[in-house]
């Protein structure tokens, strides 16, 4: 049984010994090892970051928009706040917004896109013009329209981007649906007579994985640079806290006394998001082999 | 052909008259009197009155919602509760000013974007395919924001070649126009040049393999031809179909580059309406964003059609 022959499909490969058998496939590679290397520290800054460097809200009154020095690493900004702590603590912000926002739209995509596809023919066509519908409203329109109705905040933030994302999340696994819903070892559970929601939870689903997985991967950055570019409008999450948007806002205003201050947030969030980037590209290569890049 | 593209439209009439129910009652749907709200917080109770009588906010919401439609086909906007002024006529004043940063900024995409691509697909795993990959990457990470901050850091503070912000139009000084466009434009262009560079070079390498390539080539057509007239011509559809999916991105990211910048267009209307909370303009800014988005998706729907003559035959543009 150890020997047995290739799996004639993707699709039907065994989970366990296509995972290990991606992974070593992904470790031999430079580019998505940076990623994953890039993305672990993202994640360590976000979680251990804000429990070394103090607190993002002290002010030193005797030390506002001061160079960077021993005391203050990255410096300070207009109200004597150190930069390196409000860094981390905005990590913090935008893990929350970017994971939050791809977990609600995983959580309402995957069942509708589930149930669409899995009964093309009468839900199909209507799920799939309502998200054309959803798609006429760009991601800043929804945002603006939430702005306006709840008030600019990290909820608010989180719902427009996980909103954003539903279309995406729904076409992808209504996808999957349509070409496993074909497949043979759905046709004998049918035979075997399980019930459709078994079959779907029990054959379908675990077989949509990798290119969710693929989509969260390119997801989490687009919603970090969503959150900063939100919080950096005014329209996301709101000062005092540290977000890394928020932070660029402030660093705008003193461009030409502090210009030490618009370097790290921008940096963090392009790291954080190549990082993501890189590490998709490689999970695609790994667990999509018909996506031949 | 024809019945493709009345198809098309069809479906696209559809979602603007969805998109136009869900703002009617986006605006309904706040807590509260409508007419307060929309009068914004410290209005007169004459404004309110008056707001109350021009949106019939006392018809059932069925009528309201004619109303309302009639309104908009016929032009009006309703008026700015920041300063009185009629919502289209704002528009008029601010839309200009984004097309144009939006042209220069897709013109910055098109030329970098697909000659990189172009260029890294020819000479693939050589140093030209490493440096546009690594913009490509790098473009695709950096976000807009930040680059027009390290922008107006290099070039406005510290080499004072450009001014920091500020908008003249170009009917009034054409050069000072564009002298302060031109930053705007490139940082608003990197990050769409960055996507169509890896878009553009992934179809280009595509294309280069194809049997008819090498049947050119065996032909002994020149090199650049071969490039330019045949592998070039079947990547194009690519082309469009980025530029079409990442409209909405370009949307935002005018947004963006406005709020930098300070110039006083569209997105940066926007972003006012929503800390002012001028309702009237909200909703104004958001039903022209969607006409805007959905007509371009008709428009590179049908372009794309004519360059790939199997979507018309099948006749989905999606599938």
């Amino acid at each position: 049984m150890t020997e047995a022959p290739a799996p004639p499909s993707a699709a039907e490969a065994p989970p366990r010994r296509g995972a290990a058998r991606a992974w070593r496939r992904f470790r031999r590679r430079p580019m998505p090892m940076t990623g994953l290397v890039l993305v672990a520290g993202f994640l360590l800054l976000a979680i251990a970051g804000p429990l070394a460097t103090g607190d993002p809200a002290a002010q030193d009154y005797a030390a506002t928009l001061a160079p960077p020095s021993g005391a203050h690493p990255l410096g300070t900004d207009d109200l004597g706040r150190d930069a390196l702590a409000r860094v981390a603590h905005g990590a913090q912000v935008s893990l929350q917004a970017g994971v939050l926002s791809t977990l609600l739209a995983m959580a309402a995509g995957i069942p509708i896109g589930l149930v669409a596809g899995f009964y093309r023919r009468w839900l199909d066509p209507v799920v799939m013009r309502l998200v054309d519908v959803t798609l006429a409203f760009p991601f800043l329109v929804f945002a603006v329209g939430l702005a306006a109705i709840i008030g600019p905040s990290l909820k608010g933030v989180v719902l427009a981007l996980g909103f954003s994302q539903l279309p995406a999340v729904i076409r992808i696994t209504r996808g999957e649906v349509l070409s496993i819903r074909e497949m043979d070892y759905v046709s004998a559970a049918v035979a075997d007579g399980a019930s459709d929601g078994y079959i779907m939870l029990r054959y379908v689903l675990p077989n949509c994985a990798a290119p969710l997985i693929v989509q969260a991967t390119v997801a989490i950055p687009a919603a970090i640079i969503g959150e900063a570019t939100l919080s950096f409008l005014g329209l996301g999450v709101q000062p005092p806290t540290p977000s890394w948007g928020v932070m660029l806002t402030t660093a705008q205003q003193y461009l030409d006394v502090a210009p030490w201050l618009a370097i790290w947030p921008g940096l963090m969030i392009a790291l954080a998001t190549l990082g993501f980037n890189l590490l998709g590209d490689g999970l695609r290569d790994v667990l999509d082999p018909r996506s031949g890049r | 052909m024809v019945w493709f593209i009345l198809r098309r439209a069809g479906s696209a009439v559809i979602v603007l008259f969805l998109a136009s129910v869900l703002i009617f009652l986006g605006i309904r749907a706040l807590p509260g009197d409508p007419a307060v709200v929309m009068a914004g917080e410290d209005a007169s109770p004459s404004l309110i009155e008056a707001i109350r009588r021009d949106y019939g906010l006392d018809k059932p919401l069925p009528a309201q919602y004619v109303d309302y439609l009639g309104q908009t086909l016929s032009g009006n906007l309703g008026r700015s509760t920041q300063d009185q002024l009629p919502v289209a006529g704002i528009l008029a004043e601010r839309l200009p000013v984004t097309l144009e940063l939006s042209a220069l900024a897709l013109l910055v995409a098109i030329v970098v974007g697909v000659g990189a691509g172009i260029v890294a697909a020819v000479r693939r795993d050589r140093l030209p395919d490493y440096v546009a990959t690594g913009f490509g990457l790098a473009g695709l990470s950096i976000p807009h924001f930040w680059l027009g901050l390290l922008g107006i850091l290099l070039f406005a503070v510290t080499l004072r070649w450009l001014p920091a912000s500020g908008y003249v139009p170009f009917t009034q000084d054409p050069g000072q126009n564009l002298q302060r466009m031109i930053l705007p434009a490139l940082v608003l262009g990197t990050g769409f040049a960055a996507i169509l560079m890896r878009q553009t070079r992934s179809a280009m390498l595509g294309a280069l393999s194809a049997d008819y390539v090498r049947t050119a080539r065996s032909k002994g057509l020149a090199e650049v031809k071969v490039v330019g007239a045949h592998a070039l011509r079947n990547s194009l559809t690519t082309v469009v179909t980025v530029l079409g999916l990442q409209l909405g991105a370009l949307i935002s990211g005018a947004v963006v580059t406005e709020q930098i910048f300070v110039i006083p267009g569209f997105g940066k209307l926007t972003v006012d309406a929503v800390l002012t909370r001028n309702y009237p303009v909200i909703q104004a800014v958001v039903l022209i964003t969607v006409i805007g988005y959905v007509l371009v998706n008709l428009l590179v729907d049908i372009a794309y059609a004519f360059l790939n003559p199997r979507i018309r035959l099948s006749g989905s543009g999606h599938d």
